[in-house]
């Protein structure tokens, strides 16, 4: 049948082809699917299709990300952003893991497993006991611990975009002295094919 | 780092030849490539040379074009150290080596977070659904029987120059700034696609979503998406390249390149945005607070000089000479750039030659180089009066750890023999 678009161009999507595709939720528990998982089923699945990247506690091997710990850390000089330390909704956790995990195996969790994994993720950042178990009913009421750690974008009013910048532009002896340079990206040498590198070695 | 220096490629490789034939030439005058001062007659002009006697490849020999083999350095490079492996990770637009404002398909950067999906434009479906009033599904051929546009605008990874919010690091505007790329696309206003599927009142965002192993999932709010939002097929006149989401792909001028979903199967229709990964985890912006921005949709005023820059260094004697680079901005087009060859302390306004409305613009600063060392910079101003600020600040606003969305002015240190280096000046 035809769209019944202005156009009618495409054809109506049908009940299954759309619930194949829209597994998507929302910080509102939207999309959810039933089911449940224990962290005790999570870690036996995450041992065996998680760890080998991101370690066996959430650390990491190399340099695949960190998904527990570094709470505490947003404002230190190298801050841990991690789903206990950053990540502002579960849902999110949820979401990801099931649409894109595991790296190379995408959507081979089924709606438990992933519920599971993601109680496994909240004991692994000490954010629920061992013996917790999440599914469709308690998903909404937990709140990650960053939860309030975001604000919208408010990079206009920040000096350089203000009304009055360009009124402000110098163009002719904007500055004292002669420029001195207070930084080498040579002394780093971490350029690849790196152009300068025969003076170094 | 540790690598030896002949594995190195053949740009340094060259270069190094190039300085060790000038360092010998008297009072270190770099005169070398130039002819003026030939003493004696030039071969390559006296003797008959090999293409001007025999016959060269015929028609048939190239159904597919390919650069010149003198071109051959002049590829996307990558950073093995920045990600944990190639499938999700990023290249680099050899911006050094280019000029115009139209980047070739086969050098645009590419950023993946699941590899490049192969898909046959055959097997391809695009569904809308959510809170529209006919949830739709179409094919290839569908979409290329809507009314189509084209245009020319910059995508700019969020990320680009994040490397350098803690100082210098990488040296060569490729690695610095090369997460970007112009192309002319052909392509849909998103509208025509929800129009024909009948907006709700009540939905607010548009989740689009890609159909490879990342599956790439971003919000975007529907005021954007009935403004200028672009569903492409071609660029620079042909199909997509796979790696930029062939065959359809998501144009959302000015804004984080993240965006741009690749390979795109899904727009969902809601009231609300769904914070997805890659606008939680990834495409927020650290503050120094512990406070992060999210949203932060629009690619701010930007600029670089591309040549003379540390992969491109200055090969020749004191003398008139050309300093290049692009300008950009989300907020639109570009009023005017600005360049100084001493740091910052005095600016002229650069020519500025070809450039459109959230695509990037050419500028060039014709001067004579007295052969004194020279601290180069651009300085670009947009339509709505932004000004492009310095990285310190930045810094000052926002610390060092936003990773996205720096685009502080750069500096190139062009040494008196011509050697370029990323630095940061007082």
């Amino acid at each position: 049948p035809p769209s019944g678009g202005p156009m009618n161009i495409g054809r109506p999507a049908l009940e299954d082809e759309i619930a194949a595709w829209d597994i998507d939720v929302r910080p509102d528990g939207k999309g959810l699917p039933e089911g449940s998982g224990t962290v005790a089923e999570g870690e036996g699945i995450y041992d065996e299709r998680c760890a080998s990247c991101h370690g066996a506690f959430g650390e990491g091997e190399g340099r695949w990300p960190v998904l527990a710990g570094g709470q505490g850390t947003l404002t230190d000089e190298r801050p841990e952003k991690t789903i206990g330390s950053y990540w502002p909704y579960l849902s999110t956790v949820y979401d990801y893991v099931h649409r894109a995990m595991p790296f190379g195996d995408a959507r081979s969790l089924t709606d438990d497993e992933t519920y599971a994994v993601t109680a496994y993720l909240l004991y692994l950042n000490d954010l629920v006991k061992d013996d917790f178990e999440l599914n469709s009913k308690n998903f909404s009421g937990i709140d990650l611990p960053n939860h309030d750690g975001f604000k919208p974008d408010d990079r206009q009013s920040e000096p350089q975009n203000a009304e009055n910048a360009q009124a402000e532009l110098c163009m002719k002896d904007c500055k004292e002295g002669p420029a001195e340079i207070t930084m080498r990206a040579r002394v780093l040498d971490v350029t690849p094919d790196n152009a300068d590198s025969d003076e170094q070695d | 780092m540790v690598e030896s220096a002949k594995a190195r490629g053949r740009i340094p490789n060259a270069r190094r030849q190039f300085l060790k034939a000038g360092l010998t030439a008297a009072g270190g005058t770099l005169a070398v490539a130039s002819g003026v001062k030939a003493a004696q007659p030039d071969p390559k002009i006296t003797e008959i040379q090999d293409w001007n006697r025999y016959l060269g490849d015929g028609v048939d020999a190239s159904p597919y074009g390919s650069p010149s083999q003198f071109e051959a350095d002049i590829v996307r490079r990558n950073v093995p150290w920045l990600t944990a492996d190639a499938t999700s990770s990023v290249n680099f637009t050899p911006l050094y080596a280019l000029d115009g404002t139209i980047t070739p398909s086969g050098l645009c950067f590419e950023r993946h977070h699941g590899g490049v999906a192969v898909i046959n434009p055959a097997d391809h479906r695009l569904m809308i659904h959510g809170l529209v009033d006919r949830p739709l599904v179409f094919t290839m051929d569908d979409l290329k029987r809507f009314p189509r546009e084209n245009r020319v605008y910059f995508l700019e990874c969020a990320a680009n120059s994040g490397m350098e919010w803690r100082g210098a690091q990488l040296n060569g505007c490729q690695f610095t700034h090369g997460m970007i790329h112009n192309v002319e696309y052909t392509g849909i206003p998103l509208r025509f696609i929800l129009e024909e599927a009948g907006v709700k009142a009540d939905a607010k965002w548009l989740l689009a979503e890609g159909a490879d192993a990342a599956a790439m999932t971003r919000s975007i709010p529907i005021e954007k998406v009935m403004d200028d939002c672009l569903i492409a097929f071609k660029m620079n006149g042909e199909a997509l390249r796979p790696e930029q989401g062939y065959p359809v792909r998501l144009v959302v001028p000015g804004w984080e390149g993240n965006m741009w979903i690749k390979w795109l199967r899904r727009l969902e229709l809601g009231d609300k945005p769904w914070a997805q990964r890659e606008e939680t985890s990834k495409y927020t912006d650290l503050l120094a607070n512990g406070v992060a921005r999210r949203h932060t949709w629009v690619m701010d005023v930007k600029s670089v000089v591309t040549n003379p820059s540390p992969q491109a260094p200055l090969t020749h004697s004191k003398g008139r000479t050309v300093a290049t680079g692009l300008a950009w901005s989300g907020h639109g087009r570009i009023a005017k750039v600005d360049v100084s060859i001493d740091g910052g302390r005095n600016w002229s306004e650069a020519r500025l030659e070809g450039g459109t409305s959230k695509g990037v613009y050419r500028f060039y600063h014709d001067f004579d180089w007295d052969g004194a060392e020279l601290f180069l910079q651009s300085r670009a101003i947009d339509e709505a009066g932004n000004v492009q600020p310095t990285k310190d600040q930045l810094r000052a606003e926002r610390g060092e750890n936003s990773i996205y969305h720096n685009n502080g002015i750069q500096t190139w240190h062009v040494r008196q023999d011509g050697v370029t280096e990323n630095v940061e000046v007082s």
